[in-house]
């Protein structure tokens, strides 16, 4: 029965995505009836873009924001108390606690939308770009984790945080088309706060060839502080964590 | 209607304190709401730049004006009834409210003018904020806009009856959402949200003259701006008023039927 239920949730979700993937493409039809390029990103590689959009969303859908939720919803009810009592590492242990299977669904929709974006483009990717789109996707996967991490530890101290949740949806929307055509001030939060910039915008120029090793390295870079400074303050906060019933 | 009157300002006072306590929730519910119209507007300023200057006939400072005045008419207009009513139905919290001598729209109603009232103070800040930002290009008539302030009105009340009814689809089924997403898909485009109506291919501007959502935003954000002709501004009002009409119509429709469903199924 479980499994039952699981299979419509994945055609739901896969409905669902279709649609904001018509949407999307119906978007460019129309913006693309004016330019023949849209800041020097070309109509397929925009759709590569789109792929990278649904699988990063698929990835941080299946199990990143799962995790994240719950342990904002831990520490509201206090069930947080179980997992703390636990021997292995409470990080570990609350971020791979939960995991909705059907997001794969997104995924999958994501690499087959690459695919036939890049066969339309005709692009052949060397080994070395392939691994730097690799890379690009592992760091941006890394630092949406850390922002969800730190974000999740402010719950210890602000327990109705659940509504940012909408703050990240509504500018994860804003992914959807490559960051660099938006205001300083829109591209600043989208690198440095809600970090969309590392998760879409740079695994897609890494497809299209224009991914310049600086913007790479700083990626990773970036990747690992935002680990490290998660992990630091997530030791802190549970330090700091008297319990549900303190 | 004087009794009308009095149980509305009794609504709305009641409106107003619920969601004073939540006022924090309310004003991240605007990010969403204002970060789409500056998508949009980055996109289709990248595009008259690539064109030298003007696409469509809008200058970026034209698009600016467009997605500004755009971003507030949805927002006065826009309703949540869609999302709440499956929620109601599944949850059970409808049955009360239809054994209540008021009709349950009436409740909200005056939760969403509320609601638009005590976003204003957010909204209005954001607006200017942007205006400042952006520097729009207005060209405004007075004619237009009076008949701008007569059309809004209209224009959130056909909003309203449309998608209260669209939502009553929750008698029908709980898998509403893939329903409720092909609506919004069809008010991203049809509604001029997504591109002033210029700019949409010819047969889809065809398609939108003869559907509702048009003339909710896209029709009275035109007139601010004053876009339209006096004939143009005429026949707007007249297909808004027209659709106004059908759409309490259909709601009546779809009450009846949908209320002596949900009866028959508790039972």
């Amino acid at each position: 029965m479980g499994e039952l239920a699981y299979r419509v949730n994945f055609a739901v979700q896969l409905l669902e995505t279709l649609l904001t993937l018509g949407t999307a493409l119906a978007a460019l039809a129309v913006v693309f009836g004016h330019v023949d390029d849209l800041g020097g990103w070309q109509p397929a590689e925009l759709v590569a873009l789109l792929g990278v959009f649904f699988l990063m969303g698929g990835v941080i859908g299946v199990i990143i924001q799962p995790g994240m939720q719950s342990l904002m919803e831990g520490v509201r009810s206090g069930t947080l108390d179980f997992v703390l009592t636990k021997p292995e590492d409470a990080q570990i242990l609350v971020s791979l606690g939960e995991v909705r299977v059907w997001k794969l669904a997104d995924v999958a929709l994501g690499l087959t939308v690459i695919g036939l974006a890049l066969g339309q483009v005709e692009a052949v990717l060397s080994p070395l770009q392939w691994l730097g789109f690799a890379a690009a996707l592992a760091a941006g996967s890394a630092i949406v984790y850390s922002f969800w991490l730190i974000l999740a530890t402010f719950t210890f101290w602000f327990i109705r945080l659940d509504n940012v949740l909408i703050i990240f949806q509504a500018m994860y929307d804003a992914g959807r088309w490559p960051v660099a055509i938006y205001p300083g001030w829109l591209r600043a939060a989208l690198t440095f706060l809600v970090p969309v910039a590392f998760a879409v915008t740079v695994p897609s120029q890494a497809l299209v060839g224009r991914l310049s090793v600086d913007v790479l390295a700083l990626a990773i870079g970036m990747a690992l502080a935002l680990l490290l400074a998660s992990r630091l303050f997530w030791r802190f906060g549970i330090r700091r964590y008297a319990g549900a019933s303190a | 209607m004087s009794g009308l009157t009095g149980v509305y300002w009794t609504l709305i006072r009641t409106a107003l304190a619920e969601q004073l306590q939540y006022r924090a929730a309310m004003v991240i519910w605007l990010i969403g709401r204002v970060v789409q119209p500056v998508i949009y507007l980055a996109v289709w300023t990248i595009v008259a730049q690539a064109r030298g200057g003007t696409a469509g006939g809008y200058s970026v400072r034209d698009f600016a004006a467009y997605f500004i005045v755009v971003m507030m008419v949805e927002h006065v207009t826009f309703t949540w009834n869609m999302f709440e009513m499956e929620y109601r139905v599944r949850t059970g919290e409808f049955s009360p409210l239809l054994l209540q001598p008021l009709h349950p729209m009436h409740r909200d109603v005056a939760r969403n003018i509320s609601y638009k009232f005590l976003t204003t103070v957010v909204m209005l800040p954001t607006c200017l904020l942007m205006i400042a930002f952006y520097e729009p290009r207005f060209e405004l008539a007075a004619w237009s806009l009076a008949a701008f302030a007569l059309a809004l009105p209209l224009a959130f009340a056909m909003r309203f009856f449309l998608e209260w009814a669209l939502a009553l689809a929750a008698f029908w089924t709980t898998r509403v959402a893939a329903f409720n997403q092909l609506y919004f898909l069809a008010l991203l485009f049809l509604s001029g949200r997504m591109a002033p109506m210029a700019l949409m291919p010819e047969w889809l501007q065809t398609l939108a003259y003869w559907l509702p959502l048009r003339w909710v935003v896209a029709f009275p954000a035109e007139l601010f701006l004053g876009q339209l002709v006096r004939a143009e501004a005429v026949e707007g009002l007249a297909m808004l008023g027209g659709w106004t009409v059908v759409s309490w119509g259909m709601l009546a429709l779809v009450w009846r039927c949908g209320v002596r469903r949900y009866a028959a199924v508790g039972s």
